[in-house]
């Protein structure tokens, strides 16, 4: 009986929190669901969302463009979370040691993070500039590059140019987890290791990344969502150009419901970007569990 | 009764108020773009000037990229955001499918028809109705560099693409500038700007008589061939693919340049010392034409002021509308965008100081060609744009990358 009436108010506190949840993102989600499978128009939506069930789907995936762009995102988002957890890890496991400027690097490593993603951006596509730009004179006087040369107006470099630029600014959030969970390793273990003949490379694999595994893994989740409905960035770099060499797939979704006013359609092409990323969380998770486990 | 007639008296002053205080504050929402005509300045001081002749109307003028200002135009449908929108040349048909503009089709007489130019009517016009006023008539000029043209011993601008090319050819081989050439050819509207002044010049079409795509083929593909060429024989900057149109001011500014193709506004800001180190060395022509096809070419890229459907306040917009778009105003501000009306180009004030603008002017804005009127431009301009890359590019041929576009947009209608 107490229980029962435990339970009844447990649920009762909750409702507030559960109608909150379901209105916004529940009814989006089914609303997006819903569009998916009209003809939906951004304007006049009403006038024009006749039922197409699946032909959106198929449409979208039958499109060589889109999957371009699937593989694009895909590229971006393995590349620049695999380069931002590498870095981010090693700049942590640095600012981790006892040394004169420690604090200085420290703060200095928030920098990048506070900066708004557009700032980020221009400030990069001036480095890049091909008439005036950093990059360029740096590589021209460093003797590595005979001319000033195009970097963002090149379909062969304009994605990974595009990268670098996203892993500047993102690399200091694994740094920060990171570095937060390295303080929470005890000494002793390292001590223990040691004197035990673990050299320094053996000491990291067996408890350092043990150690931060968790966190990082958070970090890692995050990260790869973000990456995967990548469009900022790009849309102020190079706006898909050159060739459509940078077009992902958030870029297409924008298109196909903004500028070509496709609601329906790009609902369609949205639902699909979840879940890929949502096969790709899975797939985490279950890695990071069997890792628990072993 | 004395208390009655007090409260009669405070409810109508109350009424009176608030009247009032409605007149005094109706704030209008325009949208402008900051990208090539007007500048910001001068859209700002037109607007202060209406102000101060229109006590009761405030103004909040918004200016963004080109490239946001269609996306923007149609998301504040929904949010019922602008009272005067300005808008492209190429929209007015989706515009109107979709009811986003007022029709002021009413509210514009006789005599305004008869005084504005024909091409600068185009821009607001789609099946008999008129969805705004024309405010910027524009269209890509041919930009030169006189000393760079005398050093390599030519006394004229080109007439004939061929001949600009030939001209660039002997300017870069006396290695007066490295690329004579410099164009917006970026994955933008501005490259589609480029191609359609070619196209025209060379009898090209995009649409054949039954609405098919054609530009894969004569005239079209010709335009497109002419472009890689200049590519391939390095008289074009390279970094042309990457460009829209103020960087193509500033390469032309800073003295990289013999030839830039660009919008009007281009002559009196690269004159302009405080702006550029060619001031008093610039020259424009109307773009070239080709031989026995046409004398000079021209893209309409004229511009429109409109009231989207949903405005609240469509009296005032329309005054607004009516201010920026008039004579007087728009001869004042005629150094960096030329007026619409007929009788400006004969009015001395406007031509001094900029005789070679306003004479180039007057060719090039009786030649100009339309790019194509359908309600699905933007999604086949995107298709087109990519063609254009992709061929400047080297990926694919000029044929096969039209031809490839071409296919796509048939498939679309």
């Amino acid at each position: 009986m107490i229980s029962h009436r435990k339970t009844v108010t447990a649920w009762l506190l909750l409702t507030p929190m559960i109608v909150m949840i379901l209105g916004v993102s529940g009814y989006p989600l089914i609303k997006t669901i819903y569009f998916s499978m009209t003809g939906a128009k951004l304007v006049a939506p009403d006038l024009t969302d006749s039922w197409v069930w699946f032909h959106n789907y198929v449409r979208a995936l039958s499109s060589a463009n889109f999957r371009e762009a699937i593989w694009h995102t895909t590229y971006f988002a393995v590349i620049s979370v695999g380069a931002e957890v590498v870095i981010g890890v090693m700049v942590a496991l640095l600012l981790n040691e006892v040394f004169v400027g420690r604090t200085l690097l420290r703060a200095m490593l928030i920098l990048p993070l506070a900066l708004p993603t557009v700032v980020n951006a221009m400030m990069w596509r001036l480095i890049y500039n091909p008439d005036f730009g950093a990059l360029n004179a740096l590589l021209v006087q460093l003797g590595l590059l005979d001319a000033y040369r195009s970097w963002l107006g090149d379909p062969a470099t304009a994605l990974d140019m595009v990268i670098i630029a996203d892993v500047w600014k993102n690399f200091p959030l694994v740094a920060l987890i990171a570095l937060a969970a390295l303080q929470t390793v005890p000494k002793d273990l390292y001590e223990a290791a040691t004197l035990d003949g673990a050299g320094m490379w053996n000491r990291f694999w067996r408890i350092t990344l043990p150690a931060i595994m968790g966190p990082l893994s958070v970090a890692l989740v995050l990260r790869t969502i973000e990456a995967f409905k990548v469009f900022d960035i790009i849309y102020v770099m190079t706006r898909g150009g050159p060739a459509s060499s940078t077009k992902t797939v958030s870029f297409y979704v924008y298109q196909e419901a903004f500028a070509y006013m496709r609601v329906g359609s790009g609902a369609s092409y949205a639902l699909i970007v979840v879940l890929i990323s949502a096969c790709l969380i899975a797939s985490y998770m279950y890695l990071i569990r069997k890792h628990g486990e072993a | 009764m004395k208390i009655k007639n007090v409260l009669k008296g405070a409810v109508f002053g109350i009424f009176a108020v608030s009247g009032a205080a409605h007149a005094a504050h109706v704030t209008l929402n325009a949208l402008f773009m900051a990208q090539a005509a007007y500048s910001e300045d001068d859209i700002r001081n037109m607007t202060a000037d209406f102000k101060a002749a229109n006590p009761g109307i405030d103004v909040n003028v918004e200016l963004v990229p080109y490239e946001a200002l269609h996306d923007k135009i149609v998301l504040s449908q929904s949010a019922n955001g602008y009272d005067v929108v300005l808008y492209d040349v190429i929209w007015p048909a989706e515009f109107a499918q979709y009811n986003l503009l007022e029709d002021v089709t009413n509210r514009i007489d006789e005599k305004t028809r008869e005084a504005v130019l024909k091409g600068a009517w185009t821009t607001v016009e789609y099946d008999g109705k008129y969805y705004g006023m024309p405010w910027i008539a524009d269209t890509k000029f041919l930009f030169y560099n006189k000393d760079m043209l005398k050093k390599a011993g030519f006394d004229t601008p080109p007439t004939t693409w061929e001949e600009l090319a030939a001209q660039a050819k002997a300017i870069k081989d006396k290695g007066i500038v490295d690329y004579p050439l410099v164009w917006s050819w970026s994955q933008s509207e501005a490259a589609i700007c480029d191609y359609t002044t070619i196209l025209s010049a060379m009898g090209g079409k995009f649409l054949d008589a039954d609405g098919k795509p054609a530009f894969n083929e004569g005239g079209g593909l010709k335009a497109l061939q002419y472009m890689v060429g200049t590519l391939d024989d390095g008289i074009t900057n390279p970094n042309s693919r990457e460009y829209a149109e103020e960087d193509v001011r500033r390469v032309f500014s800073s003295g990289q340049a013999a030839f830039a193709l660009n919008w009007g506004y281009m002559y009196n800001l690269a004159n302009d010392p405080a702006e550029s180190q060619v001031a008093g060395h610039v020259g424009i022509v109307p773009a070239p034409g080709e031989a026995g096809i046409s004398q000079a070419s021209a893209v309409n890229g004229s511009m429109g002021l409109g009231i989207p459907s949903k405005s609240t306040h469509k009296e005032e917009a329309w005054k607004y509308i009516k201010f920026l778009t008039s004579e007087k105003v728009q001869n004042k501000y005629a150094r960096l965008s030329l007026p619409i009306w007929k009788a400006s180009y004969s009015d001395p004030d406007v031509i001094k100081g900029q005789e070679p603008f306003v004479n180039a002017a007057k060719t090039s804005l009786a030649v100009m060609a339309p790019r194509p009127t359908m309600a699905a431009y933007q999604e086949a301009s995107a298709v087109l744009q990519e063609a254009l890359q992709n061929a400047m590019l080297g990926t694919s041929t000029p044929a096969d990358a039209l031809d490839e576009a071409a296919k796509t947009i048939a498939d679309m209608q």
